[in-house]
C-alpha cells in the first residue's frame, strides 16, 4: 500500500511537498524533476503501516513459500509494467494531473462522483493504517489485541486507544500535512531498515541459521500452504494478482497520471520498482516472518497485530516503526480524503470537512475486520476505481484512432460523458455480477473488468458522439 | 559540523540494521539488539532533520 491518493489537487510531487501547482495545465519543461526523485519516492512510500499487516495475511490465508517469493517477484513486476507502459506514457506526453484529464474527459459532475467515491475508500484505508498504529500504541496499557476472526470492536480498550490515535491524527491532519510529510521523508529511510532488521532478526527464531536453512524452513515454517482455521485457501494466483493489483488505483487506474507528468521520460515509470521491491516484497516478506515467530512461540495467538509483532523482534523501535507507519500513511490520506469530500459541502472549512474525514476513518478503524479483511479492502478499493484509469488510457490512445474526439466534456461542454459514466458503472455491476453468480473471486474480477470497461466506453462513445454530431450537422 | 551530523546520522542507520545481521549470525543476542536499535532510532530522528534539510537546500 502507499500514502498517496488521488485527490490530485495536492499530490506530492516527487522530490518535493505538496504540488497545488500546474493544476490546471501543463507541466513546462523547466519543472520536470529526475529520476532520482522518483526511486526515492517510491521506496519511502510504499514501506507504510499496512505493510506489517499485508505479509502475515499471506501466511494465515495458507500460501506456500513458492506462492509468495515467486509471486510477489512476479505480480511486483507487472505493476511495474503498468506504471511504465499504462501510466507513465501518457503522463509525459500529456503532463496533466489525473483529476484535470478526467475532468477534460468525464465532465465536472462525473468527476465530483468518482472524487467521493474515492474520498470514501481513502477513509477506510486510513482507518486501516489507524488500527495499526493502535496495536502498537496499546501495548504498554496491556490493550486485548483484536483476532483473526474479529469483525467487531473486541474490547473497550481497543476502541479508546483506536479513538485517541484516530482523533490526533484527525486533528494534525485538519491542520495540514506539510509537517507531517516532512517527518515522513525523515522517517522513511529508517523504517525501511527496521522492516529490512526484523526480517533479518527473526530469522534464527525460526531455526534459520544459514542460507542453506532457509528453503527448508519457508516451506514447513513459515508460508506452511495450510491456512490458519477460518481463513479462505490462497494460491499463487491470488498473490500474483493481489502484488499487481495493490495500486491498481495508482497504474491502471492512472491516479500517478500527477506524479509522471513531472517525469522526463516514460521510462521513469520503471522507479516504481523501487517501491514494489522495497515496500511490496521485502517488507511483506519480513512482516511475515514476525508472523511466523509469533505463530511458533503460541500457536494458538493468530492475531496480526503488527505492534506485539515488531515489539518482539525489534523492542520499542519496531514499536516506533509501527506507530510512524501508521501515521505518517493515515494522515496525509485523511487530508486527501477532506480534500475529495471538500467538493460536497463547499461552504464547510478543510479544517472542519478534515475532521469528518478522519472521524470516518477512526469509526472504520475500530472494526478489527478492517485490517483483517484488507486483503478484501483493497481488492475493492483497486476494482471501484480502476474503470476510469481504462478510460483515460481509452481516450488518449484508441479514441483518435477511430475518428472520435477525445476530450469529449470539454470540447462539448457537457457536464457528465455518460460514455464514461456507463464504462464505470455498468464495469462495476458486471464485476459484482461475476463476484456472485460467476464464483469468481474478486482478486481476478480487474482483468476482465479492464476489457468490459473499454468495450463500454468505446461502445458508447461511438453511440454518444454519433448522436451529438449528428444535432449538430442536420 | 555537517560531516560530523553525517557521519552521526550514517551511524544511527548502521546502528539500526547491523545488530539483526549479528543476531542471525548468533554474535549478539536479541535483548542487545533491540537496545541498540532504540540507540539508533534516537540518534537517527536527532540528526537527519538536519542532514537531509541540508541536501535538499543544496
Amino acid at each position: 500500500m502507499e500514502n498517496r491518493s488521488v485527490v490530485a489537487e495536492n499530490k506530492p510531487s516527487p522530490g518535493g511537498s505538496a504540488a497545488d501547482e500546474f493544476e490546471r495545465e501543463s507541466v513546462p519543461e523547466s519543472r520536470l524533476k529526475g529520476l532520482r526523485s522518483y526511486i526515492g519516492m517510491f521506496a519511502g512510500e510504499h514501506a507504510a503501516g499496512t505493510e506489517f499487516a499485508i505479509g502475515p495475511l499471506f501466511v494465515a490465508h495458507g500460501v506456500t513459500a513458492f506462492d509468495v517469493l515467486v509471486g510477489l517477484l512476479l505480480g511486483n513486476f507487472m505493476a511495474v509494467l503498468s506504471w511504465r507502459f499504462l501510466c507513465a506514457p501518457i503522463a509525459v506526453r500529456v503532463r496533466q494531473t489525473m483529476y484535470y484529464q478526467l475532468e477534460r474527459i468525464c465532465g465536472v459532475r462525473l468527476v465530483t462522483v468518482y472524487n467521493l467515491a474515492n474520498g470514501l475508500m481513502f477513509c477506510f484505508l486510513a482507518g486501516a493504517m489507524i488500527a495499526v498504529s493502535a496495536t502498537a500504541v496499546g501495548i504498554p496499557f496491556k490493550m486485548k489485541m483484536p483476532g483473526l476472526n474479529d469483525w467487531l470492536p473486541n474490547s473497550i480498550g481497543w476502541i479508546v486507544v483506536v479513538l485517541v490515535v484516530g482523533l490526533v491524527i484527525s486533528i494534525v491532519a485538519a491542520r495540514g500535512y506539510d509537517a507531517v510529510a516532512r517527518f515522513a521523508n525523515i522517517a522513511s529511510p529508517w523504517m525501511v531498515l527496521v522492516f529490512l532488521a526484523c526480517g533479518i532478526a527473526a530469522l534464527p527464531r525460526l531455526g534459520i541459521h544459514s542460507p542453506a536453512d532457509f528453503w527448508p524452513v519457508a516451506k514447513s515454517v513459515v508460508w506452511t500452504g495450510v491456512p490458519i482455521e477460518g481463513q479462505a485457501q490462497y494460491s499463487f494466483w491470488h498473490v500474483f494478482c493481489f502484488a499487481w493489483f495493490c495500486n491498481l488505483a495508482m497504474h491502471v487506474g492512472m491516479a500517478d497520471l500527477s506524479i509522471f507528468r513531472y517525469a522526463r521520460k516514460a521510462s521513469y515509470g520503471f522507479a516504481s520498482a523501487a517501491g514494489m521491491y522495497v515496500g511490496h516484497y521485502m517488507a511483506w516478506i519480513s512482516a511475515a516472518l514476525l508472523f511466523a515467530v509469533q505463530l511458533q512461540a503460541d500457536p494458538s495467538n493468530t492475531t496480526v497485530a503488527p505492534g506485539p509483532m515488531a515489539v518482539g523482534i525489534a523492542g520499542w523501535a519496531g514499536a516506533a516503526c509501527v506507530i510512524i507507519a501508521g501515521w505518517t500513511t493515515a494522515n496525509p490520506t485523511i487530508y486527501r480524503a477532506g480534500l475529495a469530500f471538500q467538493i460536497l459541502f463547499r461552504n464547510w472549512s478543510r479544517f472542519r470537512v478534515t475532521l469528518i474525514a478522519g472521524a470516518v476513518a477512526t469509526f472504520g478503524a475500530m472494526f478489527p475486520a478492517l485490517v483483517m479483511k484488507l486483503l478484501d479492502f483493497v481488492a475493492l478499493y483497486g476494482l471501484i476505481l480502476m474503470p476510469m484509469g481504462t478510460v483515460i488510457f481509452l481516450d488518449y490512445w484508441v479514441l483518435p484512432k477511430l475518428r472520435l474526439t477525445s476530450f469529449y466534456a470539454e470540447r462539448t461542454g457537457v457536464a457528465t460523458n455518460w460514455a464514461a459514466a456507463a464504462a464505470w458503472i455498468l464495469t462495476l455491476g458486471f464485476c459484482l455480477a461475476l463476484l456472485l453468480l460467476g464464483g469468481i473471486e474478486k482478486f481476478f474480477l480487474f482483468i476482465p473488468g479492464w476489457f468490459i470497461a473499454a468495450a463500454l466506453y468505446i461502445a458508447g462513445s461511438m453511440i454518444i458522439q454519433k448522436r451529438a454530431y449528428r444535432r449538430i450537422e442536420p | 559540523m555537517k560531516m560530523l551530523l553525517r557521519l552521526i546520522a550514517a551511524a544511527a542507520l548502521a546502528a539500526t540494521l547491523v545488530p539483526s545481521i549479528l543476531v542471525a549470525s548468533g554474535a549478539i543476542g536479541l535483548e542487545t539488539q533491540k537496545t541498540v536499535m532504540f540507540a539508533g532510532m534516537i540518534l537517527w530522528f536527532a540528526t537527519a532533520p538536519f542532514v537531509m534539510a541540508r541536501d535538499r537546500s543544496r
